[in-house]
């Protein structure tokens, strides 16, 4: 069974339904490490070798947060400016990150209509994350499309489609531990959600 | 010593101390009491080993001298300069009417005026060495009680001085005596008299401001510490001799020089110097005064002596009751202030002796008040433990807020006990964040300020379970220790475990050794209570070099966090315990090895962070 490494990054988790129903789901399953930056470093500062220690430990690595101004919440930037370093994640020896998986997965507010050329966000999810996924790409990873949880305040309201949710974030991790899925049938598409709605 | 045999009463003297006061630590009687029992035990009373205290008590006196010059070695001029008000509007009442309540009492059983008036004027003056040493020992001097009381103490210290003078004049039955002794303290007119002695003191002030600092320099770069404790006991005993050959109390003189002293950058040297002299020959004065005790006197008049001393107690702690009233001291302070003060002093057996050849008093009747005295002193570390134990917890409780208001009372998530410096800060961050918190402290007088403020507070050492459960222990969630003593730290989190297993505790610790005892008890949250400050003082020293403020802030960190877990490592450490933790003189062994392991800290990935360009992994 393969690592994952869950690297989630919001400031104010208490408030989130959403992501702490995501993790509750995701914390069933063995070998998941959620590694809560913003509880971990309050004051924000990253220790790096504990940091890259991890992350070459893990097998796949799923960043979680809510997307922010179209971007992660601050630890994760800093986060990234630290720990994936020269000669490590990227460069002529930079190689301990080379063949991992990079899974991100979102809380918006706006709805999934908003993200699109016609939506008031213009923008798809996808093109909006393409900084991850050149920075994935940078350091060798395979970057998914990413498991977007639209409309976070009214998702809230709605058990179902919340519990739903996060039985395909559940399943999709096993699938990911277990190695057994072929990432050619997925990363065509704009967001994974999308995996379930064919 | 009239065996002459010095070598073997010093054995007798350090046997009885080594013996009773480790015990008497271990029973919690504190070691004032322990020395006074070991006395009564060698005294000739009991094992006779050692006969006639006058001289070794006169010997031994000395030790109260020394313990001034160390009190006042603590105490800045401006420290002193505020107490003004205290020493002499408290202490100067407690002597007046302590004097005047003793004085009426001894006409009332017979005497006449004069000698009345000489009892009352001995007898209002408490034991400097018994009630400082017991309140040090037990921490409390910097309490209000402890305060209050000292400035007493202080005061009484002055008023000897008057009182060597107003003795003489009170003699009747022998008034040639009078004139002798008016020549040895008065022999010059009063103003000549009060010439030299502003000209001493001006000496000792201005000695100890300008002199001392390069004399103690140049004698410290000699690098000889056995003459660097010889000068400091020269400077102590030279101002004593002086105080003496003005007719001033020595005491009071070497309280003088401390004060000078105490901005000097040699205070702890000198406190470190002095201190173990003052502790062996305070040591050895309540030896003296237990050894001293007349029991072939106290069993032969039992009623007499027992109801003297009672009417001595009650009376003082009267008189002193009413003042801390007065005072507005808070009801544990006052009691314990009272408590503490309500005997007679070692300068009862000086003024005592000096009455006695001034004509002032018949011998028979000193014998006895000697007697009085020294079972007044005896008895003292005694009441004060029941003070402690029994009258002090009664005021912890607040019981009839307790009733009335049951469940908001046990509402406080979160209990602070130690609200000093550093439990002031968690209380303040606590109150700004509209929790409220129930706080435990032992200074009475703190407390009630705080209360105003909707803190519920406790007066109390916070180590009984019962005074945790009044606190509402069983329902509040967290519990912070921010005491600042290690025993009693860890007395707490011992109780804190066994009675309330549900509490969420966290700790400061004072050290290094005891965040490891700490840890080992299970005990994560914990912070060294200076070890955040001096790192961010370590960030700002770093900025002053020139870096920038986040990276320094940033090292400071990892820093931190490098030495909590260093710390961690320690505690799991499973080798010879006494290897690391066996003690203070293992401090210096451990700082080395954590300076070792400091130069290889390991975070050389860290000196790559944002971009800087460093050798390829």
């Amino acid at each position: 069974m393969r690592n994952v490494l869950i690297i989630l990054a919001h400031p104010n988790l208490a408030n989130s339904q959403i992501n702490q129903a995501l993790l509750n789901a995701v914390n069933k399953n063995d070998k998941v490490t959620i590694h809560d930056l913003y509880s971990i470093y309050p004051d924000g500062v990253i220790d790096i070798d504990d940091e890259q220690e991890m992350l070459t430990n893990a097998d796949v690595v799923i960043f979680q947060h809510p997307f922010y101004w179209y971007s992660a919440p601050a630890i994760l930037k800093e986060w990234l400016d630290l720990v994936l370093q020269f000669n490590y994640a990227y460069g002529p020896k930079g190689e301990a990150l080379k063949g991992k998986q990079w899974l991100t997965v979102l809380t918006t507010g706006g709805s999934k209509n908003a993200y699109s050329t016609e939506g008031h966000n213009r923008f798809t999810i996808r093109e909006l994350l393409t900084p991850f996924d050149q920075t994935a790409h940078l350091c060798g990873m395979e970057f998914l499309p990413p498991l977007v949880a639209h409309g976070a305040r009214n998702l809230g309201k709605s058990p179902e489609r919340l519990k739903e949710l996060c039985e395909q974030y559940q399943s999709f991790v096993t699938e990911l531990q277990q190695d057994d899925f072929d990432s050619n049938t997925v990363n065509h598409l704009d967001t994974l959600n999308q995996r379930w709605e064919q | 010593m009239e065996h002459g045999n010095l070598l073997f009463d010093a054995f007798i003297y350090l046997c009885a101390a080594v013996v009773s006061v480790p015990i008497a630590k271990r029973l919690g009687l504190g070691s004032v009491l322990g020395y006074l029992v070991a006395g009564v035990l060698i005294g000739p009373f009991v094992l006779g080993f050692v006969g006639d205290q006058t001289d070794v008590m006169h010997f031994a006196e000395f030790g109260v001298v020394m313990m001034l010059f160390l009190v006042g070695l603590e105490l800045k001029p401006s420290l002193l300069w505020k107490m003004r008000g205290p020493i002499v509007g408290t202490g100067g009442l407690q002597v007046l009417l302590s004097t005047a309540a003793i004085t009426l009492f001894g006409m009332y059983l017979g005497l006449i005026w004069q000698q009345a008036l000489a009892i009352g004027m001995v007898l209002a003056l408490s034991s400097t060495a018994i009630v400082l040493q017991s309140l040090q020992e037990k921490g409390l001097m910097k309490t209000s009680a402890g305060q209050s009381a000292f400035a007493v103490l202080l005061f009484q210290d002055i008023a000897v001085i008057p009182m060597l003078a107003i003795l003489p004049l009170l003699a009747v039955s022998s008034p040639e005596l009078l004139v002798n002794s008016n020549s040895t303290h008065l022999g010059e007119t009063g103003w000549i008299q009060g010439l030299v002695v502003v000209g001493v003191i001006a000496a000792i002030i201005f000695g100890g401001k300008y002199l001392m600092n390069p004399i103690f320099g140049f004698i410290a770069k000699s690098k000889l510490r056995e003459i660097f404790t010889a000068s400091a006991l020269l400077l102590v005993i030279g101002v004593a001799l002086a105080m003496q050959a003005i007719g001033l109390s020595p005491a009071l003189g070497t309280f003088i020089a401390g004060v000078v002293l105490a901005d000097s950058d040699f205070r702890h040297e000198l406190e470190s110097n002095i201190e173990p002299f003052k502790g062996l020959l305070l040591g050895l004065f309540f030896i003296s005064v237990g050894a001293g005790i007349d029991f072939a006197l106290l069993f032969a008049e039992p009623l007499v002596v027992i109801g003297l001393t009672a009417a001595l107690i009650i009376g003082k702690f009267l008189v002193l009751f009413v003042l801390a009233k007065s005072n507005k001291l808070a009801k544990p302070d006052a009691w314990l202030f009272s408590v503490a003060l309500a005997q007679g002093g070692e300068f009862a057996f000086v003024l005592f002796a000096f009455a006695s050849t001034s004509g002032v008093l018949p011998t028979g009747l000193i014998g006895l008040l000697t007697l009085v005295v020294a079972t007044s002193m005896l008895l003292t570390p005694l009441m004060l433990i029941v003070n402690e134990k029994y009258i002090s917890p009664r005021f912890a409780t607040h019981k009839k807020e307790h009733r009335d208001a049951d469940v908001i009372d046990e509402e406080n998530p979160i209990i602070v006990i130690g609200f000093g410096r550093f439990g002031q800060s968690v209380g303040r961050l606590l109150l700004a964040n509209n929790i409220s918190a129930t706080v435990l402290d032992h200074d009475a007088s703190q407390i009630e300020m705080v209360k105003k403020f909707g803190f519920k507070v406790y007066y109390g050492e916070g180590e009984s379970a019962e005074l945790l459960h009044s606190a509402g222990a069983d329902t509040a969630k967290a519990i912070v220790v921010a005491v600042d003593d290690v025993d009693s730290s860890l007395n707490i989190v011992h109780m804190v475990q066994k009675h309330f297993p549900h509490l969420k505790i966290l700790v400061r610790a004072i050290n290094r050794l005891h965040a490891v005892e700490l840890h080992r008890l299970g005990v994560n949250d914990i912070e060294r209570e200076t070890m955040a400050s001096g790192a961010e003082l370590g960030a700002k020293a770093l900025v002053a070099l020139g870096w920038q403020s986040n990276i320094a802030y940033r090292k400071s960190r990892l820093f931190k966090k490098h030495d909590d877990k260093s710390v961690m490592e320690l505690a799991a450490y499973n080798g010879d315990e006494n290897e690391y933790i066996s003690k203070a003189n293992e401090a210096k062994r451990l700082l080395e090895e954590t300076l070792k392991q400091d130069t290889h800290w390991p975070h050389e990935a860290d000196e790559h962070a944002w971009e800087k360009p460093g050798k390829l992994k």
